[in-house]
């Protein structure tokens, strides 16, 4: 068990410049992804969690850039490498799936031919082989006949099947970590639940860990082992899964969970009105002074609003960033 | 705005029979044959005042083009609506205006359904306009009532969209919908594009609408969540034919067809870790439907009989639960042993 995890995430900071400001999009994160773990990130738009991803496989833009902190792949900081080095590490070693393969495939290259170029970007193969191996690439994301769906184009292809060729894409050269942004959110529920069963069977048998992102508590829940709770571009709670959501330690964790209408809780409960969390997302800009969170928080004190509280480890396992916590 | 409610025997709204909208799809320069997509294929629904109806169903079942057929915008083949009272159905497009002071709709993206250029105000008067409401006083009276009514203040009529956040602009979404005094207000997704910790205060605010101003809302959701916390009845489509309907309860509780609680199944609950339901392939395409039960070819009970003509007729229980399936009555019975083995969580 000495081995290194498999990415390790230490005080990340995104910066975020333009002519006129610059601000931190997302600061002091911190977090690591064991070999074959699940692992998930929560948060409403505009907390961090996509750009975090973005930082973790090297796809930062201007003007995002990482501004402080450190990213360990497998013991080795990736910031330092080569591009050349980064692009042999992306899609062979960390791969990732979007919310809208429509956007993420090639409209004008057969799908076969885009899972293909996997093999012969990152394995050597020659186009003859690697074509063979699309073919049962297709065939393990459960694509019915697959030697005919090879010639499709993404167009030709439902919103699930397009996911499905994405997964197959995505897993080609058997990476270690495969981060899944929203990879359901655009699909409906029938479609969500196969293609997330798709999903974690297959990184399961390969030994892949999972890096999920989404807004859904209750897809996070069901598919990681871990969860981190983001808000304005920190980490305010990262615990098991099976905890995270029953026992909420931070109170924006609690204020999402009481503002969900939970599928059953009228019948059980009867219909009382949605626990509200008052105000909005701050945007970046505009994050507030001490914890992000006090112009909403009902438990905010006058701590709260100067001094940003630091990481406590929870007692029963787990971290929460917040002076007041449960 | 009650007017008519007290009419004995007139406790509904909105009855929709045996509705169908179909389009021809190619034949054009493009060849191939002219085809028919029965979007929406022989619907019997109905509202009553003041309730909620949940409408669910994926992508591509119809809920939509139901939708849009109840707001006058889409033609229907074949069948009749009678909105509160009257006929709508084949009178002359015209007569939209007055169909839009019964009907109108909150549309999912208050990003794209609001126009940028045009101030919460003028936004808000022009309807008003439009119906014949000239006196100055009168329309600046009526948008500050309706923005006070979704939350908003009357000071803020001044500004565009883009200075609210998005939650917000849902509430200014709702205001134009309310803005003409409708009785019905179809609700198409109006809490999905928003974020998470915002959506509870859009709903609240939904619910409290209806009741303070006597409303009847018809609920388009995915989100079942969503539907059971707010629907009285719920309606369950399926490529362009309703395959289940009864009270909320009855549904969520006692789902009969397995279609209905596939749909259940596979919501995630961020309290329970479970495999979520899978069913197998996806949505037929409705351009070449299947013989029989249009959801046997995915359906885990499916027979040799269900694959064959004729379809499952909707038949209606005593209780007003009503189901399209062959083997309901049998599959209900194995289910509720099976539920009183696992318990509520």
């Amino acid at each position: 068990m000495t081995s290194p995890p498999l990415i390790e995430v230490e005080d990340l900071r995104i910066d975020l410049d333009d002519r006129s400001s610059h601000v931190a999009a997302v600061e002091g994160v911190s977090f690591r992804i064991d070999r074959g773990e699940t692992f998930g990130l929560v948060g409403e738009s505009g907390c961090g969690k996509s750009i975090t991803a973005l930082a973790l496989i090297g796809l930062l833009r201007q003007p995002l850039s990482i501004g402080a902190g450190a990213i360990r792949f497998d013991g080795r900081e990736i910031q330092g490498l080569a591009s050349a080095e980064q692009r042999a590490l992306r899609g062979n070693r960390i791969a990732m799936i979007f919310q809208e393969p429509m956007t993420a495939l090639n409209p004008v290259s057969p799908v076969g031919r885009q899972i293909a170029e996997m093999f012969v970007l990152h394995k050597g193969k020659n186009w003859r082989e690697a074509n063979q191996l699309a073919v049962e690439a297709l065939a393990s994301v459960r694509v019915p006949a697959p030697e005919r769906r090879v010639k499709d184009y993404p167009h030709q292809l439902s919103g699930g099947m397009r996911q499905r060729v994405m997964i197959a894409i995505a897993l080609a050269c058997g990476p270690d970590l495969l981060i899944a942004d929203e990879p359901t959110t655009a699909l409906d529920v029938t479609v969500q639940a196969e293609i997330i069963e798709l999903m974690r069977n297959l990184c399961a048998e390969r030994g892949t860990a999972i890096l999920m992102i989404s807004h859904d508590l209750g897809l996070v829940a069901n598919v990681c082992r871990r969860v981190a709770v983001m808000y304005a571009g920190r980490i305010v709670e990262e615990r098991g899964s099976a905890d995270i959501f029953r026992a909420c330690a931070h109170p924006y964790t609690q204020g999402l969970v009481d503002s969900l209408p939970r599928l059953g809780s009228r019948a059980a409960l009867g219909r009382t009105r949605l626990q509200e969390i008052a105000g909005v997302v701050p945007a970046i800009a505009d994050f507030p002074d001490g914890c992000r969170f006090n112009p909403r928080c009902a438990r905010a004190t006058e701590i709260c609003r100067t001094t940003a509280p630091e990481t406590t480890l929870l007692g029963a396992g787990g971290l929460v960033r917040c002076h007041h916590h449960a | 705005m009650h007017e008519g409610a007290g009419k004995p025997g007139n406790d509904l709204i909105l009855s929709v029979e045996d509705l169908a909208v179909h389009f021809p799809v190619g034949g054009g320069l493009l060849g191939g044959g002219r085809r028919l997509l029965r979007a929406v294929d022989g619907v019997d629904l109905e509202l009553k005042r003041g309730e909620c109806l949940g409408l669910v169903g994926e992508s591509g079942c119809g809920k939509s083009t139901l939708a849009l057929s109840i707001l006058g915008l889409q033609m229907p083949t074949r069948g009749r609506i009678v909105l509160d009272g009257q006929v709508v159905t084949g009178r002359p497009s015209g007569d939209r205006k007055a169909l839009a002071r019964i009907v109108q709709m909150v549309f999912q993206d208050p990003y794209a359904s609001l126009n940028p250029r045009q101030t919460v105000r003028r936004t808000l008067e022009d309807p008003l306009r439009l119906h014949g409401v000239t006196a100055k006083s009168e329309i600046e009276e009526r948008v500050a009532t309706m923005l006070r009514h979704v939350g908003l203040r009357p000071e803020q009529a001044g500004r565009y969209p883009h200075e609210f956040s998005g939650g917000q602009r849902q509430r200014i979404g709702i205001a134009r919908a309310l803005i003409l005094n409708p009785k019905i207000v179809i609700c198409d997704e109006p809490v999905s594009a928003l974020d998470v910790s915002i959506r509870a205060q859009i709903i609240n605010l939904l619910l409290e609408l209806k009741e303070t101003l006597g409303l009847s809302y018809i609920m388009i959701s995915h989100d079942l969540g969503v539907v059971e916390h707010m629907s009285d009845r719920v309606a369950v489509m399926y490529l362009g034919r309703i395959v289940e309907t009864g009270d909320w309860r009855e549904i969520f509780e006692r789902a009969a067809h397995p279609y209905t609680q596939t749909l259940i199944a596979a919501i995630p609950d961020p309290l329970r870790r479970a495999p979520l339901a899978t069913t197998k392939g996806e949505l037929p395409n409705p351009l070449n439907p299947p013989d029989g039960c249009a959801f046997a070819p995915r359906c885990r009970y499916a027979e040799a009989a269900c694959h064959r003509e004729p379809r499952p007729s909707l038949e209606t229980r005593p209780d007003g639960h009503a189901v399209r399936c062959w083997r309901a009555d049998e599959i209900a019975g194995r289910t509720a042993l099976a539920s009183t083995e696992s318990g509520h969580p």
